[in-house]
């Protein structure tokens, strides 16, 4: 199913998921557009990690419809599309930046074998190649050339999450997706995370959705936010209006709890 | 044609979580602001100039009314279109500059040229001269500023604010905790701006420098809700 349309990258059009009679996310609609990064915020079970899996296709919604722009510039609808055409989708144009960096990793590969198992699955056959985009990538997200033998179970967390922010990165996805990608780290790790990303998402002008419940982060990485509560979008806006001026009694509520350092 | 004209504006907080209270602010304001015009916003502490001035940058959510900054209904608008207006039209000064850890003082300057598109030798030299002007000493130049003094920050603030040569700018309090010397800096750095041809909506205590840069005075409190 394909329909035209402006230059969105992705249509979300009344996504739900029920799990049994409990609802996960209702009634969810936005365009994303590329180069944009939205910020999804909300307590825990808000409903915020179900709508990301929605969205990425790691799960299947009960209701609606993700659009999403393919490289030919036609909006395909993911929810409906083969399970190996959204593979291939999850090998290119998507990335998935899990919150505990084992979930995204392998780790009994290398650090250079687990860049390079991307571009592998896309296609790259030259060893000399791979190897070097893995250095490349392991520089890029600052991770020590002599580390790219060494496995993943060596690294500090912060380190596992940058190694899996270079695996996700290096096919060049055009939209990437984010479980708190600076949850469970310390606060000076998280900051390093942080510029990083702004850095990524700014050179390689990819657009994102990044979940979190830390209001910091959205802040510092996301051009528009929305706040869900219950499963449903309480509000949406620009991110520092709805973090300034929130209208909704729950986005007030959320900002005025954040302690002031 | 005017860069900025606001009609009928009006703010009304409602605090949610705090008995529902209802505070409104403005009932309903009205300004244009030609090019090369700075506006003064006169007014007691709490009459809603900085809210005025934030309701212009799309920063907080009208109650009614519009907003227009160069053709663009701010009130109306889609979050990404007003954020194509900050990037290229609409420059705000803020009083405290929200800082991204580890990123240099040259980068803080250069980021608005560097979100633009301009080649990144210009944009440092453009941020360089601009932090020469204002007495940043160079070596401070490649550390964060999150360890600089409040004067230090609010002129890195202030080079941030006119790197690129925005058409319309909003300051508020620019020339706040500065000394004489980089006090008269900012007010030539304004006063070049209104010479190339910028709308601009300015708040000053520092009253020798509002009778110096603005053209005319505007008293919020005439906007603001009256004891009946």
């Amino acid at each position: 199913m394909t329909r035209d349309s402006a230059d969105t990258l992705l249509s979300v059009r009344g996504v739900g998921k029920w799990y049994g009679a409990r609802i996960g996310c209702n009634a969810v609609s936005f365009d994303l557009y590329p180069g944009e990064v939205m910020g999804v915020v909300g307590e825990s079970g808000s409903g915020k990690t179900t709508l990301l899996n929605c969205l990425a296709g790691q799960l299947t919604p009960d209701r609606g419809e993700v659009f999403f722009q393919m490289r030919d510039g036609s909006l395909k609808d993911t929810v409906c599309m083969s399970e190996p055409e959204r593979r291939i989708l999850g090998r290119t144009d998507w990335a998935f930046v899990h919150q505990h960096a084992r979930d995204g990793l392998r780790m009994n590969v290398s650090a250079g074998g687990n860049v390079g198992e991307r571009l592998m699955a896309v296609g790259a056959r030259h060893y000399g190649d791979i190897r070097a985009a893995a250095v490349d990538w392991l520089g890029r997200v600052e991770i020590d050339e002599t580390r790219v033998d060494d496995r993943p179970s060596q690294f500090s967390g912060g380190m596992q999450q940058r190694l899996q922010i270079a695996r996700n990165l290096v096919t060049g996805p055009r939209l990437v997706f984010m479980d708190e990608p600076t949850g469970g780290l310390d606060v000076s790790v998280q900051a390093r995370l942080l510029d990083l990303l702004r850095g990524l998402v700014r050179r390689m002008g990819l657009s994102a959705i990044i979940v979190t419940h830390d209001l910091a982060v959205v802040r510092l990485l996301a051009d528009r936010l929305m706040v869900m509560k219950d499963g449903h979008v309480v509000e949406t806006g620009l991110t520092d209006q709805v973090l300034d001026d929130p209208q909704h009694a729950y986005s007030q509520l959320l900002v005025s709890s954040v302690l002031q350092v | 044609m005017a860069m900025i004209e606001i009609d009928g504006l009006a703010k009304i907080f409602t605090l949610h979580n705090q008995g529902g209270v209802v505070i409104p602010v403005m009932p309903d304001a009205a300004l244009r602001v030609s090019r090369g015009e700075c506006v003064g916003l006169a007014g007691a502490s709490g009459s809603g100039k900085s809210t005025l001035m934030r309701m212009v940058y799309g920063n907080y959510l009208a109650s009614a009314g519009r907003v227009v900054v160069d053709g663009l209904d701010v009130v109306q608008a889609a979050p990404r279109e007003i954020l194509t207006l900050r990037r290229e039209t609409l420059g705000y000064v803020s009083q405290f500059l929200r800082v991204v850890p580890r990123v240099s003082t040259l980068d803080v300057v250069a980021e608005p040229l560097l979100a633009l598109g301009v080649e990144a030798d210009d944009a440092c030299d453009r941020a360089r001269r601009l932090l020469t002007r204002l007495r940043i000493p160079e070596r401070l130049w490649g550390l964060s500023p999150t360890s600089f003094s409040g004067g230090e920050l609010q002129r890195v603030n202030i080079a941030r604010g006119f790197a690129h040569a925005y058409p319309v700018l909003l300051l508020d309090e620019p020339t706040a905790s500065l000394d004489a010397a980089n006090r008269e800096t900012v007010l030539t750095l304004i006063e070049e701006a209104r010479a190339r041809g910028a709308a601009i909506i300015g708040i000053f205590h520092d009253e020798d420098a509002r009778t110096r840069v603005c053209d005319r005075l505007v008293d919020v409190a005439s906007f603001a809700v009256r004891a009946a």
